[in-house]
Order: structure tokens, then sequence, then C-alpha cells
């Protein structure tokens, strides 16, 4: 009996391994993307930008050319990249801290401007490499190191919902939240991304896919528990499906 | 008939692959500990694996070879 | 070469397009607006692009993008806006990105005013954000000065790979000089470090990065910057000197305030001494040894700014014991006029 092989790590994803904690699902974002890059052909013309966060090292990852922003910015150093390598594929990867906290104002221009990048944004509702600080996205009652007794709106005000703020700049061309805790959620959240970056390469402009990731160390669970969280307390407070799409 | 290959020394034993087998043969293997400190990934009766992937595509560390 | 009437911002903006550089992103801040201006309708021209970024950290961030993808680019700010760079400029030194970036000074410190100043001197040359760095310093003394460093900082922020900062004043944003701008080749240096997208196999994936965890690759990468560093200081320095033979005062100064002492010393006469002018246009690297050579055999040594004395410390360190050194210095966007810094050194000349 001959054996084929059906599933292997793609060429676009460097072979190191991830130092992501045990059921992380940062591997599976990256696995994505790199497929979804590998499948439209353009790893040759693919420029990255590596986030301040846990995929800080995301540069070590994606076997193409990177770049290393500055907490936040990944946004504007997209721009400075894409406006000189109008042809490239041009993408950035980004947690809820740096995009939804520090660089708020970097993510809304550029959706603005309708910069042609496609952002992945990776949504799990803490500070997972500073060790498990609140963010912008922690809900309610959730707790951090930071809101040890649980975030209390009274204080820590409501979490931020990206997408939606996303989808209300006019230069925001499509806009999605996915997540990846089973297979069926992994395969949609594969569409999307590779969606976002067909638009790109299209010329549409601004694109950004909000895939809602498991922290099982800084949400204190297991990683089987944490998928369980996510499948219930975060979707009911952040929505899956199209936000957004042409503009 | 399906094949799963796991390179073991890199599975951090998470068990997200055990959640999502349609045949529920993935186990972790207590009897190994492997280089990175974790009880690694096995297949209990591979006979029964029917190479759907699920595992790979589930597991974050892309330590699973699927082959038919 | 045609000579043509223009304010300094303007003369920079153009200097710059001439000098090759096809990027330029910004925002507005008095007293540096013509630059930002100049550049949104010339760089169409030119098949350039101009963003007007949401903030300074913006702008700064957009140049890391473009730097390191091998492109020459430029931002401009004043004192405000270069502390909001300080992250994005520490980064870019920190990866080995070239850049020039304009600071028409204004006075401070917070908000302070829109009036010229030469008080982010030590911002400039002393690193102004994080970590062990320095970028290339360099002062104009006038129009014509200014597009002069603008093209040899684009060259020099290219050879040594990284940034390059021309710390002018108000006073050089806002006045006007006949110039002459010339275009400038860029020199030839490798950039195959650029993210350009991976097709050519043979070069080394592209990573643009000043991230390394390990202690002792990050010592020396630090290791690598400074020996860089170091034959900068021996080779970058650029000063002038006006009036110096016979002299016994040296009056030390930079920029415009250089421009006003100048005329001091042309204008007046000082019965029984004679003024020597030494103007640092480098002042990272600092010319240390040149002015302390210069000082051998004078009387006294004054420095003048537009500060409460910041390039005094480098020049009490260059003078060491050589002479003594005496401070004028005006704040808060007053420039020390030709006669009031002539009054200071009749002072001087009393004592002696």
């Amino acid at each position: 009996m001959s054996e084929t092989l059906v599933f292997k790590r793609p060429d676009m994803l460097r072979n190191v391994g991830f130092h992501y904690c045990p059921g992380c699902t940062h591997g599976i974002i990256h696995r994505l993307i790199a497929e979804c890059i590998e499948e439209l052909g353009l790893s040759d013309k693919t420029i990255g930008v590596a986030p301040v966060g846990c995929s800080v090292l995301a540069y070590d990852y994606f076997n193409c050319d990177m770049q290393e922003a500055a907490h936040g910015r990944a946004p504007a150093v997209a721009t400075g990249i894409k406006r000189v390598h109008e042809d490239a594929c041009v993408f950035t990867y980004q947690g809820d801290g740096d995009l939804a906290s520090i660089g708020t104002a970097e993510i809304i221009h550029a959706a603005a401007r309708s910069e042609n990048i496609s952002v992945f944004f990776v949504n799990n509702a803490i500070y997972g490499m500073t060790g498990g600080q609140m963010a912008p996205t922690t809900l309610v009652g959730q707790k951090a190191t930071t809101s040890p007794h649980g975030r209390n709106q009274k204080y820590a005000g409501m979490p931020i919902r990206m997408s939606e703020v996303m989808a209300a700049i006019e230069g925001a061309y499509y806009i999605e939240r996915v997540m990846v805790v089973d297979v069926k959620s992994i395969n949609n959240a594969k569409k999307a991304i590779k969606k976002s970056l067909q638009y790109q390469m299209e010329g549409k402009g601004f694109s950004m896919v909000e895939i809602l990731s498991t922290c099982p160390t800084g949400w204190g669970m297991t990683p089987l528990d944490a998928v369980e969280w996510l499948k219930k307390d975060m979707v009911d407070y952040y929505p899956l499906g199209l936000i957004k799409e042409g503009n | 008939m399906g094949k799963v290959k796991f390179k073991e020394d890199a599975c951090k034993g998470c068990r997200l692959c055990m959640s999502v087998c349609p045949k529920k043969i993935l186990k972790i293997d207590e009897t190994k500990v492997n280089p990175k400190g974790y009880h690694p990934v096995t297949c209990t009766d591979l006979n029964q694996c029917t190479g759907c992937t699920f595992c790979a595509v589930m597991c974050p560390d892309l330590i699973i070879e699927v082959y038919r | 070469m045609e000579k043509r009437f223009m304010k300094g911002n303007e003369a920079i903006a153009e200097a710059a397009v001439m000098a090759g550089c096809r990027y330029f992103y910004g925002y507005p801040i008095t007293p540096q607006n013509e630059i930002p201006e100049y550049f949104s309708w010339r760089l169409p021209e030119v098949g350039g692009i101009f963003i007007q970024a949401e903030s300074e950290i913006g702008a700064i961030n957009m140049c890391y993008g473009t730097s390191g993808s091998g492109a020459r680019v430029m931002t401009s700010s004043s004192g405000p806006g270069l502390s909001l760079k300080a992250e994005g400029i520490s980064y870019m030194a920190g990866a080995n990105l070239p850049v020039v970036i304009v600071n028409i000074m204004r006075a401070g410190p917070g908000l302070g005013s829109i009036q010229p100043s030469q008080s982010d001197y030590l911002q400039a040359t002393k690193g102004g954000g994080h970590g062990d760095y320095n970028c290339l310093v360099y002062a104009p003394t006038g129009v014509q000065s200014a597009v002069d460093l603008v093209q040899l900082a684009f060259d020099k922020a290219d050879e040594y790979r990284m940034p390059a900062i021309i710390l002018g004043d108000g006073v050089i944003g806002q006045m006007m000089e006949p110039v002459v701008i010339q275009e400038k080749k860029p020199i030839k240096v490798d950039k195959s470090w650029a993210t350009v997208g991976w097709k050519d196999k043979n070069r080394p994936r592209a990573v643009i990065n000043s991230l390394s965890l390990v202690p002792s690759e990050l010592e020396e990468w630090n290791l690598n910057l400074q020996a860089k560093y170091k034959k900068i200081k021996e080779s970058e320095v650029l000063y002038e000197t006006y009036n110096m033979e016979d002299s016994d005062i040296l009056v030390v100064a930079y920029g415009s305030t250089s421009r006003t002492i100048r005329s001091a010393i042309d204008e007046n006469e000082l019965k029984g001494h004679k003024i020597g002018l030494f103007t640092p246009i480098s002042l990272w690297p600092y010319p240390e040894k040149e002015l302390k050579e210069a000082t051998k055999g004078k009387k006294c040594v004054l420095v003048v700014e537009m500060s409460a004395g910041q390039m005094l410390q480098d020049v009490k360190l260059a003078v060491g014991d050589t002479a003594p050194v005496h401070f004028y210095g005006r704040m808060g966007g007053i420039i020390p006029t030709a006669e009031e810094i002539f009054a200071q050194i009749l002072k001087l000349g009393e004592v002696l």
C-alpha cells in the first residue's frame, strides 16, 4: 500500500518549534496564514510585520521577509512597507494589547487610509507575554493579574469590540470575526484569512480578521477548559461572523 | 485506512487533538516524558485511524503528519 | 547654478527630493509645517509618497517600514513631536535603519512656545530614547547649510545604517535666503538586508528587528553599534571656525546663534581683544579634539546658546582645563541679539 502525505507543515512556516504554551492557539493561526499565503502563490512576495506580545517572535516562524514593529505600531510599519512595495502581500499579526490598546491610533488610521494590507488580529482577552494582565478585551468578571477579583466594569469599563469599531470606518473593506477551537471553526477561520489576502491582491484595501484565541496559561485553565470558555463566554460577547464586506 | 505520525519530542501534551478525534483513539502516554518535560500524545489503535486529519488541524504545534 | 530665494523649511524639503528621497511621513507642528506642506505637492510630482500620519509616532513607524524596505525616507517635527518619535528612533537605531529626521526646535519644556530655541540639544545628541544608541546630528547655520547637510545626512545615514538628525531651529526653518539646490545622486550602498519579498533565495531571509533575547547576543549587537559609533567619531566630525587668528576670546555656538555671533564679530570692535568663533556642525559626533585644539592659547571661552546651557556640557568636557568656560543663554524663544552677545564679550574682556 502506498501512503500519501495528506497533512504536513507548510513550507511557509520555518522548521522551528513554537515557543507558545501548551494548548495556546497561536500556532494554529500561524499555520492557517502560512497555508493561505502558500496556496495563493504569494510566498515570495509576502512581507509580514510581527507585533509585540506573545507573537513577538512571529518573524522567526514565517518563512518570508519580516519586520518586527514596536508595540502597537505594526499598521504604521506595514503602511511604510506597502507604499514602497505596492505589489507585495503585506500582513500584520497583532494581539489584543497591541492592536486594541496601545495601537488604536495606528490601526484606525491605517483603515481610514484604506491601506491595502491584511491585519490578523488575535484576541485572547489578556496580555499573555507580560504575565496575564487585564487587556482592553478582558471580559467583565474575568480574572487577570491586574484585575485579581475579575474585571470591574465600574472601574475598568467594558471590553472593546474592535471588529465593530473597525467596521464603522469607511476605509475598511473586509472585517470578519472567527475562532479556532475545533475543526469546523478552524476551516472557517482559514476561509476568512484567505479572503483577506485575496482582497488585498485585488487592491480592495484594508481588511482585518479577528481571531478569537485561547490563553490557557493566562486564563488559569486547562487547554480543553479554555476552548470551552472561549466558545461560551467569549463568543457571547464577541459574536462570530462577517461584520463588513465592501465599502 | 490512515496513519498518523507524531513528532513526540515536540508535543506539549495539550490534549487538543484528543478532543477532535472522531475515533477517540488518541491518548496521553503517561509512561513517557519527552525532552520538553511533557507526556506526549500517542495513538492507541492505528488500525482504526481513517486519516481524517482532524488531530493535525487542531494541533497548535504542528507535530502531526497524516498519511492515507 | 540657479540661485533661489527660499524659506529654510522649504529648502530642506527640496534638498531631500534632490537627494533621491521619495517618501515623507509627517504630522503638523509649528515651526516646521512648511516641510510637510512642501512635500505634499512636491513628492507626487516625482512619483513619491507623502502621508500625513495620525501622529508623530505613526510617522516614525512608517519611516521604519519604508527604510526597512530599502527606500530613502524622511520625517520632520519640532521638540514635542521628537519626544513622541523617540520610541521609533530607538527602534530604528537598534534595527540599523537609515532615516533622516528634521527637528526645527521650538522653546520648551512641555508645550512651551513656537518660538526658536536650541533646547533639544541633549535630546538629540545623547540618544533621546531608550538604550545605548546615538544618531548622527547635524546643525545647519543657515538655509544653504541646511540644504547641504540634508543631502549629506541621507548619504551618511545610508552609509552607516542609522538615523541622522538635522537639528535646526525656528530661525533656520523660517528665514529666507538665496540658495542653490543641486541634484545629489545617492551613494551606492548594499541594501540586500531590506524586506522586498524573498524572491532572491541567494540572500538570507530579510528580517528587520531589534529584539535579541539572548544576553550575550544582545551585548554583541550593542558592541557592533558601539564600534560603528567609534568609527564615526573618528571620521565624521564637522565644524567651522571664523576669525580665529590671534583671537584671545573664543566663542562657541552652533546653528542660527553662530550667525548672530558672526555679526557681533563683524560689526563690533573690542578694544585690545579679538574674538574667534568655533561652530560645531556635527553635534554628534562632537568635534571634541578640534575644539580643545582651538582653545589653546585663548584667554577664555564663551558658549552662547538658546537654552539653559546644554551644549555647554560638551564644551566643558572637550576644553577641560585648557581655558575657563563661560556661558550666555536665552530661553523661552528669545533670540540673543548681536548687541547683547557683544555686551557679554565686553564683560569678559573687562575681566581678562
